[in-house]
Parts: C-alpha cells; sequence; structure tokens
C-alpha cells in the first residue's frame, strides 16, 4: 500500500507557515501554491527538482487561502482571507496583479474558474457564493449573489464542462446552481454529511461529485437527469443528485481535500491525520451503486495535517500535496495490480 | 490473493489498534498518559480569563481532569480538554477556546492533534462553539483579526 506513493521530493513552500492549497496550471508545467505567509508561489522543474519560479507577495494584506488558473494558463486568481480576490496577469516568469475583486463581507474561502474562461466564482464566511463575469477587456463584474447556504462556504467548484456551479460549506450540505433566465439559482441541495463539508471534486465526464468532510467520510453523488432510467424522481427540468457511495472508516480525522484525477479517474483525499489515501472505482461496479478501494494509504506523508491533494492534469500518477507544516511534496501513484 | 489477505490483515490490525485492543505496551500507556496530560494542564492552567484577572485555574474553567491524552502512535499524542466557562456567553467561550488552542500550537513539545470542547451541559449554544473553536480555518483566520489576536495574546502570555 505504501509503495503505491513514492516521494518524488519536497519544498519548504511557505516556511514558518502553513500551506493552504495547490494549482497545477492547464498545461500540468506549473503548480502554484498559497499560505498563511500571504504569499502565493509559482513552482516549476528544474532538471530534477522543482524550484520557485515567482512570488507573488504584494497582492493580499492576510493568508491566501485558495489559488486558481484560468482555463487558458494565463491568469491566476487568489482567494484571502482579507476579503478580496486578486487576479494575477502572466507574463513568461511574472504575475502582475491586474484586478482586486471586492464585495465579500470577509474572509474569502474559495476562487474557481469556469471552463469557458468567463466566469469565476468565489465563496466566503459571510455565507454567500458570488458568480462574475469577465469580459474581453479583462473586466470583472458581480452577475450573481448566493445566499442560499447557511454557514461559511468553504469551496466552491464548476462543473467540468456545463456551466454548473457546486458550493461545499460549514452548513453540512453542498449546493448545486445553475443559470436560469439570466439569474443563477440554486437548484439542489445535497445532505447527508454530518458536518462541514471541506472540498469537492467532479469525476472526468462531470456526472458524479465527490465531497469530503470534517464528518470523516467521503461522499460520492450522482447525477440523475429528468426522464431516467433509473426512474430517480426529479423536480420538473432540473437534475436530481443522489448519494451512491459513501466511504467511511478510512480516515481517522477530518478530511480537507479530494482530488478527482481528470485523466485516470483516481480519487486522492487529503487528511487531518497527517496522511494521503488513493480510492478507485471496482471496474465491475454497478454505476447506480459504485463501490471504490483504498489502492494507496500513506501515514505521515507530512509532519502535520494535509490540506490539499492535486493531480497533475497532463501526467499521469503525479501527485502534488501541502500541509500545515508549510511543505509541499511531489508523489508518483502506481495504481497496485490486480485492481 | 497474496495482496488480498495481506491488505486483510493489515486492515485488521490497523482497526484492532485504533479501537485500543491491540496490545502495544499497554501496561506502560497510563502512566504516560498522566505524564502527558500533566505537561498539558502546565500550560493551560496560566492562561488568563479574557474579562477577569484570574487564571483559567483560578476560576476552574479547567482542572487536572479537563486533560485527556491519548497515543495515537509512536510519537504523536491526541489531546482532548473540555472546559468549563464561568459565563453563559457565547463569544467568551469561543475566546477562551481559541486561548487554549493558541497556546498549545506554541508551546507543547510533543506531537499532537488537538480537540477542544466545553464540558457537556454547561452551555446552550456548546455544539456552536465545539464546532467553531475545533475548525482549524476559522481559528486561523480569528487569529489574523488584530483586536481578537491582542486579547488572545494578553491571555496566553507567560507569567513572570
Amino acid at each position: 500500500m505504501k509503495d503505491s506513493l513514492v516521494l518524488l521530493g519536497r519544498v519548504p513552500a511557505h516556511p514558518d507557515s502553513r500551506c493552504w492549497f495547490l494549482a497545477w496550471n492547464p498545461a500540468g508545467t506549473l503548480l502554484a501554491s498559497c499560505g498563511g505567509d500571504r504569499r502565493v508561489r509559482i513552482w516549476g522543474t528544474e532538471g530534477d527538482s522543482w524550484i520557485c519560479k515567482s512570488v507573488l507577495s504584494e497582492g493580499h494584506q492576510r493568508t491566501v487561502r485558495k489559488v486558481a488558473w484560468s482555463p487558458c494558463g494565463n491568469y491566476l486568481a487568489s482567494a484571502s482571507f482579507d476579503a478580496t480576490t486578486c487576479i494575477w496577469k502572466k507574463n513568461q516568469d511574472d504575475f502582475e496583479c491586474v484586478t482586486t475583486l471586492e464585495g465579500h463581507e470577509n474572509e474569502v474561502k474559495s476562487v474557481a474558474w469556469a471552463p469557458s474562461g468567463n466566469l469565476l466564482a468565489t465563496c466566503s464566511r459571510d455565507k454567500s457564493v458570488w458568480v462574475w463575469e469577465v469580459d474581453e477587456e479583462d473586466e470583472y463584474e458581480c452577475v450573481s449573489v448566493l445566499n442560499s447556504h447557511t454557514q461559511d462556504v468553504k469551496h466552491v467548484v464548476w462543473h467540468p464542462s456545463q456551466e454548473l456551479l457546486a458550493s461545499a460549506s460549514y452548513d453540512d450540505t453542498v449546493k448545486l446552481y445553475r443559470e436560469e433566465e439570466d439569474d443563477w439559482v440554486c437548484y439542489a441541495t445535497l445532505e447527508g454529511h454530518e458536518s462541514t463539508v471541506w472540498s469537492l471534486a467532479f469525476d472526468p465526464s462531470g456526472q458524479r461529485l465527490a465531497s469530503c468532510s470534517d464528518d470523516r467520510t467521503v461522499r460520492i453523488w450522482r447525477q440523475y437527469l429528468p426522464d431516467n432510467e433509473q426512474g430517480v424522481a426529479c423536480s420538473g427540468s432540473d437534475p436530481s443528485w443522489k448519494c451512491v457511495c459513501t466511504l467511511s472508516g478510512f480516515h481517522s480525522r477530518t478530511i480537507y481535500d479530494v482530488a478527482w484525477c481528470q485523466l485516470t479517474g483516481a480519487l486522492a483525499t487529503a487528511c487531518g491525520d497527517d496522511a494521503i489515501r488513493v480510492f478507485e472505482e471496482d471496474p465491475s461496479s454497478d454505476p447506480q451503486q459504485p463501490t471504490f478501494s483504498l489502492t494507496a494509504h500513506l501515514p505521515q506523508a507530512h509532519s502535520q495535517d494535509v490540506n490539499c491533494v492535486a493531480w497533475n492534469p497532463k501526467e499521469q500518477g503525479l501527485l502534488a500535496s501541502c500541509s500545515d507544516d508549510g511543505e509541499v511534496a511531489f508523489w508518483k501513484y502506481h495504481r497496485p495490480e490486480g485492481i | 490473493m497474496e495482496r488480498v489477505s495481506g491488505l486483510l490483515s493489515w486492515t485488521l490490525s490497523r482497526v484492532l489498534w485504533l479501537s485500543g485492543l491491540f496490545e502495544r505496551g499497554a501496561a506502560r500507556q497510563p502512566r504516560i498518559m498522566e505524564e502527558k496530560a500533566l505537561e498539558v494542564y502546565d500550560l493551560i492552567r496560566t492562561i488568563r480569563d479574557p474579562e477577569k484577572p484570574n487564571t483559567l485555574e483560578e476560576l476552574e474553567v479547567v482542572t487536572e481532569s479537563s486533560v485527556e491524552v491519548q497515543e495515537i502512535n509512536e510519537e504523536d499524542y491526541l489531546v482532548i480538554i473540555r472546559f468549563t466557562p464561568t459565563v453563559p456567553h457565547c463569544s467568551l467561550a469561543t475566546l477562551i477556546g481559541l486561548c487554549l488552542r493558541v497556546k498549545l500550537q506554541r508551546c507543547l513539545p510533543f506531537k499532537h492533534k488537538l480537540e477542544i470542547y466545553i464540558s457537556e451541559g454547561t452551555h446552550s449554544t456548546e455544539e456552536d462553539i465545539n464546532k467553531q473553536i475545533n475548525d482549524k480555518e476559522r481559528v486561523a483566520a480569528a487569529m489574523e483579526n488584530p483586536n481578537l489576536r491582542e486579547i488572545v495574546e494578553q491571555c496566553v502570555l507567560e507569567p513572570d
């Protein structure tokens, strides 16, 4: 189990601080990290090692909680506890802050770019999710403020191919949003977790959503369209979501992040017990009741809580992780034989 | 088949170990846990109450029995603290929770995971408070608030 995840290297990305989040650029050549030292760092390879190519330091007054690359790879958004979201434009190895999005009442917890590149979503402890539109002149405009959650919103993620947004919250639910006649509406609430939902990840097809929680479980939700074969009830023309699998008993503390590899379908988790785990779907399992097996478990992957895991979008099996210990680690995942 | 049985025995031993049934120097454990618990208590008893000019020990917000230490594995411990706030005031209870967390994060020398709870039945919104003080993201953000940070720093300051 330990051999399935091999350490390639570690970097002290945010010394004397914690590293909160990582994001690979769409080309898979750069990794952005952000942390409690209020900085964003960009990492790239030089031979066999990972080196820091840029430091983005003048953007935020407080912790940078998440970063997200635009689909074209030319922009990076950073969400901060200072209640703002910075948009950085890449010019070779330099990054320039071109806009600062304001409006949230307190800490921004997450930012995500829609696959079209024209929309951005942010969420905050102020319980709201904001949808922003970007035009060709790099002008950002807030087009919707969604107040569906009753507590702190921890994470937002876009569907891989449709303009569908999902959010995870301290109120123990996951909500889904879509555009309806020029406005954004919440069309589904996924209940089941027994505590804060920390993160979300869509599978490569976008038909399933994985959520991870403080309740130490990962839940897999499946989308059912109206008039589906399985007879799952839908309200009007809205798809319905059902929990089709719960992974429990594997994690001994809060699960902070879940990442679904878009190349292989492998599911990685970042846990407060300092471990990284990988799950794979059993090939013979029923799509309506899938089963997942634990294929890698690395205890003490870091010396403290693991906050984020991120699969490289181009290189199969390449996984990055970061921790409260301030380090970023790179791993090679080998699917065990016989699975 | 070998790989499956290997996985099975690994899982089994892990489950047994986690449930405390796996024998690992069991006789030695209680004494070490008591020592560790005292180490923790020594650090938290001198924390000052945010409102009154007394320590948490003097006000009996924490006592020796407030601290429980469990071994997670070699050199890693789970520390559980249950405290009794003097006043049923939400923000003060949260503040005490924050002080406890900050003091131990900074001063406890051994590797640990920390859980802090209000003693059962001492507060009307204890579930809400417990959830907040155990959410590390909320704690981190609170500590970046200069006013809150100043109060916490005053409370955890080591006595001369």
